[in-house]
Protein backbone atom coordinates (compact mmCIF):
# COMPACT_ATOMS: atom_id res chain seq x y z
CA UNK A 1 0.00 0.00 0.00
CA UNK A 2 1.21 3.20 -0.94
CA UNK A 3 -0.81 5.70 1.13
CA UNK A 4 -4.19 6.09 2.48
CA UNK A 5 -7.52 6.13 0.88
CA UNK A 6 -8.54 9.52 1.14
CA UNK A 7 -12.83 9.85 1.28
CA UNK A 8 -14.02 12.58 -1.01
CA UNK A 9 -15.68 15.86 0.00
CA UNK A 10 -18.71 16.07 1.97
CA UNK A 11 -17.74 13.43 3.88
CA UNK A 12 -16.92 15.04 7.28
CA UNK A 13 -16.73 12.93 9.87
CA UNK A 14 -15.55 10.25 7.80
CA UNK A 15 -12.28 12.67 7.04
CA UNK A 16 -12.21 13.11 10.20
CA UNK A 17 -12.01 9.87 11.50
CA UNK A 18 -9.46 8.56 7.96
CA UNK A 19 -7.23 12.04 9.28
CA UNK A 20 -6.70 10.50 13.10
CA UNK A 21 -6.59 7.47 11.36
CA UNK A 22 -3.50 8.82 9.43
CA UNK A 23 -2.31 10.59 12.64
CA UNK A 24 -2.94 7.30 14.89
CA UNK A 25 -0.47 5.75 12.39
CA UNK A 26 2.31 8.23 12.07
CA UNK A 27 2.44 7.65 16.18
CA UNK A 28 2.23 3.88 16.27
CA UNK A 29 3.45 2.40 12.99
CA UNK A 30 7.25 2.01 13.88
CA UNK A 31 6.57 0.43 16.98
CA UNK A 32 3.79 -1.46 15.14
CA UNK A 33 6.41 -2.78 12.60
CA UNK A 34 9.17 -3.26 15.15
CA UNK A 35 7.00 -5.54 17.41
CA UNK A 36 6.17 -7.43 14.39
CA UNK A 37 9.52 -7.69 12.76
CA UNK A 38 10.91 -9.00 15.91
CA UNK A 39 7.84 -12.03 15.68
CA UNK A 40 7.84 -12.98 12.13
CA UNK A 41 11.91 -11.78 12.00
CA UNK A 42 11.54 -9.30 8.54
CA UNK A 43 10.42 -5.81 7.76
CA UNK A 44 8.94 -7.47 4.71
CA UNK A 45 6.69 -9.39 6.21
CA UNK A 46 5.77 -6.88 9.22
CA UNK A 47 5.15 -3.85 7.27
CA UNK A 48 2.79 -6.08 5.30
CA UNK A 49 1.06 -7.10 8.65
CA UNK A 50 0.75 -3.60 9.42
CA UNK A 51 -0.46 -2.43 6.75
CA UNK A 52 -3.20 -4.95 6.69
CA UNK A 53 -4.06 -3.91 10.54
CA UNK A 54 -3.78 -0.41 9.14
CA UNK A 55 -6.79 -1.23 6.75
CA UNK A 56 -8.65 -2.97 8.96
CA UNK A 57 -8.70 0.37 11.21
CA UNK A 58 -9.42 2.24 7.77
CA UNK A 59 -12.10 -0.49 6.96
CA UNK A 60 -13.71 -0.25 10.44
CA UNK A 61 -13.24 2.82 12.56
CA UNK A 62 -15.36 4.99 10.49
CA UNK A 63 -18.26 2.88 11.67
CA UNK A 64 -17.16 1.99 14.92
CA UNK A 65 -14.94 5.06 16.28
CA UNK A 66 -11.52 5.27 16.88
CA UNK A 67 -11.35 2.94 19.70
CA UNK A 68 -9.78 4.44 23.32
CA UNK A 69 -6.56 2.37 22.87
CA UNK A 70 -5.87 2.93 18.96
CA UNK A 71 -2.12 1.61 19.17
CA UNK A 72 -3.21 -1.33 21.11
CA UNK A 73 -6.02 -2.12 19.00
CA UNK A 74 -4.05 -2.19 15.31
CA UNK A 75 -1.07 -4.06 17.61
CA UNK A 76 -3.57 -6.64 18.38
CA UNK A 77 -5.26 -7.08 15.00
CA UNK A 78 -1.58 -7.52 13.53
CA UNK A 79 -0.51 -9.73 16.20
CA UNK A 80 -3.34 -12.35 15.43
CA UNK A 81 -2.73 -12.10 11.47
CA UNK A 82 0.95 -12.70 12.18
CA UNK A 83 -0.27 -15.94 14.27
CA UNK A 84 -1.76 -16.62 11.77
CA UNK A 85 1.03 -16.50 8.71
CA UNK A 86 3.47 -18.29 11.10
CA UNK A 87 1.25 -21.15 11.49
CA UNK A 88 0.59 -21.19 7.60
CA UNK A 89 4.29 -21.03 7.45
CA UNK A 90 4.80 -24.08 9.54
CA UNK A 91 2.32 -26.05 8.00
CA UNK A 92 4.02 -25.99 4.97
CA UNK A 93 7.35 -26.04 5.74
CA UNK A 94 6.98 -28.81 8.40
CA UNK A 95 10.27 -28.36 9.74
CA UNK A 96 13.08 -26.54 11.93
CA UNK A 97 12.46 -26.26 15.61
CA UNK A 98 12.79 -22.40 14.83
CA UNK A 99 9.54 -22.26 13.63
CA UNK A 100 7.86 -23.39 16.59
CA UNK A 101 10.10 -20.92 18.47
CA UNK A 102 8.62 -18.53 16.27
CA UNK A 103 5.01 -19.13 17.25
CA UNK A 104 6.06 -19.26 20.81
CA UNK A 105 7.53 -15.76 20.39
CA UNK A 106 4.77 -14.91 18.45
CA UNK A 107 2.32 -16.28 21.44
CA UNK A 108 4.19 -14.89 24.08
CA UNK A 109 3.52 -11.86 21.79
CA UNK A 110 0.11 -11.57 21.86
CA UNK A 111 -0.60 -12.45 25.09
CA UNK A 112 1.46 -9.81 27.04
CA UNK A 113 1.49 -5.77 26.30
CA UNK A 114 5.30 -4.68 25.61
CA UNK A 115 7.08 -3.49 28.30
CA UNK A 116 8.53 0.02 27.50
CA UNK A 117 11.68 -1.78 27.24
CA UNK A 118 10.71 -4.08 25.01
CA UNK A 119 9.40 -1.58 23.08
CA UNK A 120 12.51 0.66 23.35
CA UNK A 121 14.72 -2.91 21.85
CA UNK A 122 12.34 -3.51 18.91
CA UNK A 123 12.62 -0.41 17.68
CA UNK A 124 16.27 0.03 17.87
CA UNK A 125 16.61 -3.64 16.68
CA UNK A 126 14.52 -2.48 13.59
CA UNK A 127 16.13 0.78 13.05
CA UNK A 128 19.61 -1.67 12.61
CA UNK A 129 17.63 -3.32 10.23
CA UNK A 130 16.52 -0.62 7.99
CA UNK A 131 19.75 0.60 8.24
CA UNK A 132 21.52 -2.69 7.48
CA UNK A 133 24.96 -1.80 5.30
CA UNK A 134 24.13 -4.59 3.07
CA UNK A 135 21.45 -2.04 1.26
CA UNK A 136 22.36 1.21 -0.53
CA UNK A 137 22.37 4.19 0.88
CA UNK A 138 19.19 5.33 -1.13
CA UNK A 139 17.51 1.89 0.04
CA UNK A 140 18.62 2.50 3.01
CA UNK A 141 17.18 6.35 3.35
CA UNK A 142 13.97 5.59 1.61
CA UNK A 143 13.24 2.29 4.30
CA UNK A 144 13.92 3.76 7.33
CA UNK A 145 11.70 6.85 6.20
CA UNK A 146 9.29 4.53 5.34
CA UNK A 147 9.71 1.84 8.45
CA UNK A 148 10.75 5.00 11.41
CA UNK A 149 9.93 8.00 9.87
CA UNK A 150 6.42 6.61 9.02
CA UNK A 151 6.05 8.36 6.19
CA UNK A 152 4.29 7.12 3.06
CA UNK A 153 5.96 6.15 -0.32
CA UNK A 154 4.70 9.26 -1.39
CA UNK A 155 5.58 11.74 0.62
CA UNK A 156 9.05 10.24 0.27
CA UNK A 157 8.99 10.67 -3.30
CA UNK A 158 8.03 14.24 -3.21
CA UNK A 159 10.69 14.81 -0.44
CA UNK A 160 13.54 13.64 -2.57
CA UNK A 161 11.97 14.86 -5.84
CA UNK A 162 11.89 11.24 -7.90
CA UNK A 163 9.06 9.13 -8.82
CA UNK A 164 6.82 7.43 -6.87
CA UNK A 165 7.33 4.44 -8.83
CA UNK A 166 11.25 4.80 -7.89
CA UNK A 167 10.65 4.92 -3.95
CA UNK A 168 8.12 2.03 -4.49
CA UNK A 169 10.67 0.09 -6.20
CA UNK A 170 13.49 1.22 -4.29
CA UNK A 171 11.98 -0.36 -1.08
CA UNK A 172 10.85 -3.24 -1.65
CA UNK A 173 14.11 -3.96 -3.86
CA UNK A 174 15.43 -3.08 0.13
CA UNK A 175 13.32 -5.85 1.50
CA UNK A 176 13.89 -8.49 -1.08
CA UNK A 177 17.85 -7.64 -0.05
CA UNK A 178 17.10 -7.92 3.07
CA UNK A 179 15.26 -11.52 2.86
CA UNK A 180 17.22 -13.11 0.93
CA UNK A 181 20.61 -11.95 3.05
CA UNK A 182 18.57 -13.63 5.18
CA UNK A 183 19.16 -10.27 7.52
CA UNK A 184 17.12 -11.40 11.17
CA UNK A 185 15.45 -9.05 14.19
CA UNK A 186 18.95 -8.56 15.82
CA UNK A 187 21.20 -5.99 18.21
CA UNK A 188 25.12 -6.19 17.27
CA UNK A 189 26.94 -6.15 19.78
CA UNK A 190 31.19 -5.60 20.20
CA UNK A 191 33.10 -3.64 17.01
CA UNK A 192 30.12 -4.99 14.21
CA UNK A 193 27.94 -2.84 16.62
CA UNK A 194 30.33 0.33 16.10
CA UNK A 195 29.93 -0.17 12.28
CA UNK A 196 26.45 -0.71 12.14
CA UNK A 197 25.72 2.48 14.09
CA UNK A 198 27.85 4.62 11.85
CA UNK A 199 25.52 3.32 9.32
CA UNK A 200 22.45 4.35 10.94
CA UNK A 201 24.11 7.91 12.24
CA UNK A 202 25.09 8.40 8.13
CA UNK A 203 21.32 7.51 6.91
CA UNK A 204 20.10 9.98 9.34
CA UNK A 205 22.47 13.04 8.81
CA UNK A 206 21.84 11.86 4.86
CA UNK A 207 18.12 12.68 5.42
CA UNK A 208 19.08 16.14 7.50
CA UNK A 209 21.39 17.03 5.00
CA UNK A 210 19.04 16.24 1.82
CA UNK A 211 16.79 19.06 3.43
CA UNK A 212 19.59 21.17 4.70
CA UNK A 213 21.37 21.71 1.24
CA UNK A 214 19.25 20.19 -1.43
CA UNK A 215 21.28 18.58 -4.21
CA UNK A 216 18.25 18.69 -6.68
CA UNK A 217 15.55 20.87 -7.55
CA UNK A 218 14.80 24.98 -6.84
CA UNK A 219 14.76 25.29 -3.25
CA UNK A 220 18.16 25.22 -1.53
CA UNK A 221 16.70 23.80 2.12
CA UNK A 222 13.47 21.63 2.68
CA UNK A 223 13.36 21.91 6.28
CA UNK A 224 10.24 19.02 6.68
CA UNK A 225 13.09 16.73 5.75
CA UNK A 226 15.41 18.06 8.48
CA UNK A 227 12.65 17.89 10.89
CA UNK A 228 12.35 14.56 10.14
CA UNK A 229 15.95 13.43 10.27
CA UNK A 230 16.09 15.77 14.04
CA UNK A 231 13.04 13.79 14.73
CA UNK A 232 14.49 10.16 14.14
CA UNK A 233 17.92 11.47 15.94
CA UNK A 234 15.83 12.27 18.72
CA UNK A 235 14.11 9.71 19.20
CA UNK A 236 17.67 7.35 18.97
CA UNK A 237 19.20 9.33 21.45
CA UNK A 238 16.38 8.46 23.76
CA UNK A 239 17.24 4.24 22.87
CA UNK A 240 20.71 4.73 23.16
CA UNK A 241 21.34 7.19 25.58
CA UNK A 242 24.76 5.77 26.14
CA UNK A 243 26.50 6.09 22.91
CA UNK A 244 28.33 9.43 22.67
CA UNK A 245 27.93 9.99 18.87
CA UNK A 246 24.40 9.67 18.85
CA UNK A 247 23.85 12.66 20.80
CA UNK A 248 27.13 14.30 18.51
CA UNK A 249 24.44 14.05 15.53
CA UNK A 250 21.82 15.21 17.12
CA UNK A 251 23.95 18.09 18.18
CA UNK A 252 25.27 18.37 14.92
CA UNK A 253 21.56 18.68 13.53
CA UNK A 254 20.05 20.85 16.27
CA UNK A 255 22.92 23.58 15.59
CA UNK A 256 22.75 23.26 11.82
CA UNK A 257 19.12 23.35 12.08
CA UNK A 258 18.75 27.08 14.02
CA UNK A 259 20.15 28.70 10.98
CA UNK A 260 17.47 26.86 8.79
CA UNK A 261 15.35 30.45 8.77
CA UNK A 262 18.44 32.88 8.27
CA UNK A 263 19.67 30.37 5.50
CA UNK A 264 17.70 31.14 2.76
CA UNK A 265 16.82 35.06 1.73
CA UNK A 266 13.23 36.87 0.73
CA UNK A 267 13.42 35.09 -2.55
CA UNK A 268 14.72 31.47 -1.84
CA UNK A 269 18.67 32.54 -2.71
CA UNK A 270 20.98 31.00 -0.20
CA UNK A 271 22.62 32.87 2.68
CA UNK A 272 25.63 31.03 3.32
CA UNK A 273 26.79 31.20 7.16
CA UNK A 274 29.40 34.50 7.41
CA UNK A 275 26.41 36.62 5.86
CA UNK A 276 23.65 35.51 7.82
CA UNK A 277 21.80 37.46 10.17
CA UNK A 278 22.35 35.63 13.46
CA UNK A 279 19.36 37.10 15.45
CA UNK A 280 17.43 34.99 13.31
CA UNK A 281 18.42 32.01 14.49
CA UNK A 282 16.77 29.57 16.39
CA UNK A 283 18.18 29.82 19.78
CA UNK A 284 16.05 27.38 21.03
CA UNK A 285 17.58 24.66 18.98
CA UNK A 286 20.96 26.01 19.66
CA UNK A 287 20.27 25.41 23.53
CA UNK A 288 19.60 21.88 22.54
CA UNK A 289 22.22 21.39 20.31
CA UNK A 290 24.45 22.45 23.08
CA UNK A 291 22.88 20.55 25.93
CA UNK A 292 23.40 17.70 23.23
CA UNK A 293 27.14 18.29 22.68
CA UNK A 294 27.44 18.39 26.61
CA UNK A 295 25.69 15.22 27.11
CA UNK A 296 27.93 13.48 24.19
CA UNK A 297 31.08 14.87 26.46
CA UNK A 298 29.69 13.89 29.73
CA UNK A 299 29.62 10.29 28.20
CA UNK A 300 33.61 10.72 27.91
CA UNK A 301 35.90 8.16 25.70
CA UNK A 302 36.96 9.24 22.17
CA UNK A 303 35.15 12.10 20.68
CA UNK A 304 33.73 10.84 17.26
CA UNK A 305 33.29 12.94 14.42
CA UNK A 306 30.11 13.61 14.66
CA UNK A 307 30.44 15.23 18.32
CA UNK A 308 33.99 17.37 16.59
CA UNK A 309 31.44 18.74 13.67
CA UNK A 310 29.20 19.38 16.00
CA UNK A 311 31.92 21.23 18.21
CA UNK A 312 32.60 23.59 15.15
CA UNK A 313 29.37 24.37 14.55
CA UNK A 314 28.86 25.37 18.30
CA UNK A 315 31.95 27.41 17.77
CA UNK A 316 29.90 29.32 14.90
CA UNK A 317 26.38 29.28 17.21
CA UNK A 318 28.48 30.89 20.33
CA UNK A 319 30.27 33.66 18.73
CA UNK A 320 27.53 36.95 18.97
CA UNK A 321 29.06 38.06 15.00
CA UNK A 322 31.13 36.69 12.53
CA UNK A 323 33.80 38.20 13.09
CA UNK A 324 33.86 37.34 16.52
CA UNK A 325 34.38 33.57 14.99
CA UNK A 326 36.83 31.80 17.39
CA UNK A 327 38.61 30.38 13.65
CA UNK A 328 41.66 29.23 15.20
CA UNK A 329 40.04 26.70 17.38
CA UNK A 330 37.67 25.25 14.31
CA UNK A 331 41.15 24.74 12.47
CA UNK A 332 42.16 22.80 15.65
CA UNK A 333 38.58 20.95 15.68
CA UNK A 334 38.89 20.27 11.51
CA UNK A 335 42.08 18.79 11.88
CA UNK A 336 41.20 16.51 14.24
CA UNK A 337 38.35 15.60 12.30
CA UNK A 338 40.51 15.12 9.23
CA UNK A 339 42.54 12.62 11.96
CA UNK A 340 39.51 10.66 12.77
CA UNK A 341 37.52 11.06 9.79
CA UNK A 342 39.62 11.68 7.05
CA UNK A 343 37.74 12.80 3.85
CA UNK A 344 38.09 15.23 0.92
CA UNK A 345 35.18 17.31 1.93
CA UNK A 346 36.43 17.43 5.65
CA UNK A 347 39.60 18.71 3.94
CA UNK A 348 37.85 21.03 1.77
CA UNK A 349 36.22 22.70 4.85
CA UNK A 350 39.25 22.87 6.84
CA UNK A 351 40.59 25.25 3.97
CA UNK A 352 38.04 27.61 4.64
CA UNK A 353 38.90 27.66 7.92
CA UNK A 354 42.37 28.04 7.31
CA UNK A 355 41.60 30.79 4.95
CA UNK A 356 39.54 32.47 7.92
CA UNK A 357 41.85 32.16 10.69
CA UNK A 358 45.38 32.58 8.58
CA UNK A 359 44.50 34.27 5.57
CA UNK A 360 43.46 33.39 1.97
CA UNK A 361 46.56 32.63 0.54
CA UNK A 362 47.10 29.48 3.28
CA UNK A 363 43.73 28.43 2.28
CA UNK A 364 43.83 28.70 -1.30
CA UNK A 365 47.51 25.98 -0.59
CA UNK A 366 45.36 23.31 1.24
CA UNK A 367 42.70 23.93 -1.60
CA UNK A 368 44.80 23.51 -5.13
CA UNK A 369 46.21 20.06 -3.25
CA UNK A 370 42.65 18.65 -3.74
CA UNK A 371 42.59 20.04 -7.41
CA UNK A 372 43.36 16.54 -8.35
CA UNK A 373 40.88 14.66 -5.93
CA UNK A 374 38.77 12.52 -8.42
CA UNK A 375 36.05 12.63 -5.81
CA UNK A 376 35.55 15.94 -5.95
CA UNK A 377 36.02 16.16 -9.38
CA UNK A 378 32.28 17.05 -10.18
CA UNK A 379 31.75 18.65 -6.61
CA UNK A 380 30.82 22.49 -6.82
CA UNK A 381 31.80 23.29 -3.53
CA UNK A 382 35.31 23.16 -4.57
CA UNK A 383 35.22 25.75 -7.26
CA UNK A 384 33.33 27.63 -4.93
CA UNK A 385 35.91 27.61 -2.16
CA UNK A 386 38.58 28.26 -4.75
CA UNK A 387 36.92 31.24 -6.06
CA UNK A 388 36.06 32.60 -3.03
CA UNK A 389 39.68 32.66 -1.89
CA UNK A 390 40.94 33.81 -5.34
CA UNK A 391 38.74 36.73 -5.03
CA UNK A 392 40.15 37.53 -1.34
CA UNK A 393 43.43 37.73 -3.26
CA UNK A 394 42.37 39.68 -5.21
CA UNK A 395 42.79 37.65 -8.43
CA UNK A 396 38.74 38.27 -9.67
CA UNK A 397 39.36 37.29 -13.38
CA UNK A 398 40.61 33.78 -12.09
CA UNK A 399 38.08 33.21 -9.48
CA UNK A 400 35.17 34.49 -12.32
CA UNK A 401 36.31 31.35 -14.04
CA UNK A 402 36.10 29.29 -10.65
CA UNK A 403 32.08 30.57 -9.75
CA UNK A 404 30.90 29.72 -13.35
CA UNK A 405 32.35 26.79 -13.22
CA UNK A 406 30.81 26.04 -9.57
CA UNK A 407 27.13 27.23 -11.11
CA UNK A 408 27.74 24.44 -13.93
CA UNK A 409 28.36 21.72 -11.47
CA UNK A 410 25.35 22.12 -8.74
CA UNK A 411 22.36 20.51 -9.29
CA UNK A 412 20.11 22.71 -7.56
CA UNK A 413 18.41 26.09 -8.97
CA UNK A 414 19.00 28.95 -5.91
CA UNK A 415 22.43 27.91 -5.44
CA UNK A 416 23.18 28.23 -9.23
CA UNK A 417 22.20 31.61 -8.99
CA UNK A 418 24.04 32.43 -6.42
CA UNK A 419 26.98 31.40 -7.89
CA UNK A 420 26.47 33.16 -10.88
CA UNK A 421 25.51 36.05 -9.06
CA UNK A 422 29.24 35.80 -7.46
CA UNK A 423 30.64 35.36 -10.88
CA UNK A 424 29.55 38.87 -11.49
CA UNK A 425 30.84 40.33 -8.67
CA UNK A 426 33.84 39.16 -9.78
CA UNK A 427 32.92 40.50 -13.43
CA UNK A 428 32.45 44.23 -11.57
CA UNK A 429 35.41 43.83 -9.62
CA UNK A 430 37.46 43.41 -13.05
CA UNK A 431 35.77 46.46 -14.81
CA UNK A 432 36.20 48.70 -11.62
CA UNK A 433 39.93 47.77 -10.73
CA UNK B 1 5.83 22.11 11.96
CA UNK B 2 5.65 22.91 16.06
CA UNK B 3 2.90 23.65 17.81
CA UNK B 4 1.97 25.50 21.68
CA UNK B 5 0.13 23.52 23.82
CA UNK B 6 -1.70 25.55 26.56
CA UNK B 7 -3.21 24.08 29.76
CA UNK B 8 -6.00 26.15 30.42
CA UNK B 9 -7.31 25.66 34.30
CA UNK B 10 -9.98 27.17 35.56
CA UNK B 11 -8.49 29.26 38.50
CA UNK B 12 -11.01 28.22 41.47
CA UNK B 13 -10.46 24.56 40.54
CA UNK B 14 -6.60 24.97 40.44
CA UNK B 15 -6.71 26.90 43.91
CA UNK B 16 -9.21 23.78 45.13
CA UNK B 17 -7.47 20.39 43.65
CA UNK B 18 -3.42 20.35 43.55
CA UNK B 19 -2.59 17.33 41.60
CA UNK B 20 -2.17 14.29 43.65
CA UNK B 21 1.53 12.40 43.40
CA UNK B 22 -0.12 9.64 41.12
CA UNK B 23 -1.80 11.81 39.10
CA UNK B 24 2.12 13.86 39.25
CA UNK B 25 3.23 10.49 38.25
CA UNK B 26 1.19 9.42 35.35
CA UNK B 27 1.60 12.33 33.95
CA UNK B 28 5.66 11.88 33.66
CA UNK B 29 5.11 8.88 32.34
CA UNK B 30 3.17 10.54 29.72
CA UNK B 31 5.85 13.32 29.20
CA UNK B 32 8.45 11.15 28.77
CA UNK B 33 6.62 9.19 26.53
CA UNK B 34 6.42 12.15 24.02
CA UNK B 35 10.12 12.79 24.67
CA UNK B 36 10.94 9.35 23.49
CA UNK B 37 9.04 10.17 20.59
CA UNK B 38 10.68 13.42 19.42
CA UNK B 39 8.14 15.12 20.00
CA UNK B 40 8.79 17.82 23.14
CA UNK B 41 10.76 20.84 22.54
CA UNK B 42 10.51 22.32 25.69
CA UNK B 43 8.04 22.55 28.44
CA UNK B 44 7.16 24.64 31.92
CA UNK B 45 4.81 25.14 34.70
CA UNK B 46 3.43 28.34 35.35
CA UNK B 47 3.24 30.27 38.81
CA UNK B 48 -0.35 31.02 39.97
CA UNK B 49 -1.52 34.13 38.88
CA UNK B 50 -1.38 35.76 42.19
CA UNK B 51 2.52 36.24 41.29
CA UNK B 52 1.65 37.13 37.68
CA UNK B 53 1.89 40.80 36.70
CA UNK B 54 -0.49 42.55 33.87
CA UNK B 55 0.48 45.35 31.40
CA UNK B 56 -2.06 47.20 29.80
CA UNK B 57 -1.05 49.55 26.95
CA UNK B 58 -3.28 52.60 26.18
CA UNK B 59 -1.41 54.67 23.78
CA UNK B 60 1.93 56.67 25.76
CA UNK B 61 0.08 54.55 28.92
CA UNK B 62 1.29 52.01 30.87
CA UNK B 63 -0.93 50.41 33.75
CA UNK B 64 -0.17 47.52 36.05
CA UNK B 65 -2.18 44.93 36.50
CA UNK B 66 -1.32 43.12 39.97
CA UNK B 67 -2.83 39.06 39.82
CA UNK B 68 -4.89 37.03 40.53
CA UNK B 69 -6.46 38.02 37.14
CA UNK B 70 -10.46 36.75 38.69
CA UNK B 71 -12.22 38.55 35.56
CA UNK B 72 -10.17 35.54 33.62
CA UNK B 73 -12.21 32.40 32.97
CA UNK B 74 -9.21 30.38 31.79
CA UNK B 75 -5.62 30.83 32.80
CA UNK B 76 -2.45 29.30 30.99
CA UNK B 77 -1.00 27.71 33.86
CA UNK B 78 1.56 25.56 31.70
CA UNK B 79 3.10 25.06 28.53
CA UNK B 80 4.51 22.71 25.89
CA UNK B 81 6.05 23.15 22.79
CA UNK B 82 5.82 20.35 20.42
CA UNK B 83 7.64 19.41 17.21
CA UNK B 84 4.79 17.25 15.20
CA UNK B 85 3.80 16.59 11.39
CA UNK B 86 0.66 17.64 11.72
CA UNK B 87 -2.15 19.25 13.52
CA UNK B 88 -3.82 15.92 13.44
CA UNK B 89 -0.77 14.22 15.19
CA UNK B 90 -1.06 17.05 18.13
CA UNK B 91 -4.29 16.33 18.58
CA UNK B 92 -3.76 12.52 18.48
CA UNK B 93 -1.61 13.04 21.34
CA UNK B 94 -3.11 15.64 23.31
CA UNK B 95 -5.98 12.50 23.35
CA UNK B 96 -3.76 10.30 25.01
CA UNK B 97 -2.64 13.09 28.32
CA UNK B 98 -3.60 11.34 31.51
CA UNK B 99 -5.68 14.25 32.05
CA UNK B 100 -9.40 13.89 33.15
CA UNK B 101 -10.32 17.72 33.56
CA UNK B 102 -9.28 21.09 32.30
CA UNK B 103 -9.29 22.19 28.60
CA UNK B 104 -5.90 22.21 26.68
CA UNK B 105 -5.68 24.54 23.53
CA UNK B 106 -2.94 23.53 20.35
CA UNK B 107 -1.81 26.56 18.79
CA UNK B 108 0.40 25.94 16.04
CA UNK B 109 3.37 28.82 15.62
CA UNK B 110 4.25 30.78 12.88
CA UNK B 111 7.09 30.03 10.95
CA UNK B 112 8.92 30.51 7.74
CA UNK B 113 6.49 29.54 4.77
CA UNK B 114 7.86 26.28 3.39
CA UNK B 115 8.37 25.24 7.36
Amino acid sequence: MTGLHRPGPGDTAATETHRAIEAVWRIESAVLIARLARIVGDIGTAEELAQDALVAALEQWPASGVPEQPGAWLMGTAKHRAIDLVRRRQTLERKHEEIGREVERAQEGIDDAATDEEVEDDLLGLIFMACHPILSKDARVALTLRVLGGLTTEEIARAFLVPVSTIAQRIVRAKRTLTEAHVRFEFPVGPDRVARLASVLEVIYLIFNEGYSATAGEDWVRPALCEDALRLGRILAELATTEPEVHGLVALMEIQASRLRARVGPSGEPILLLDQDRARWDHLLIRRGLASLDRADRLGGEIGPYALQAAIAACHARAATAAETDWPRIVALYDAVAVMAPSPVIELNRAVAVGMAFGPAAGLALVEALAAEPSLKTYHLLPAVRGDLLRKLGRSAEALIEFKRAASLTENGAERKLLHRRAAECAADGMAG
Amino acid sequence: MRVLVLAKEDHQAQAAKPPTPEAILEFQKFNEELIKAGVVLGDGRLYPSSQGKRLRFDGKKRAVIDGPFTETKELVAGYWLWQVRSMDEALEWLKRAPFDAGTYEIRQIFEMESM
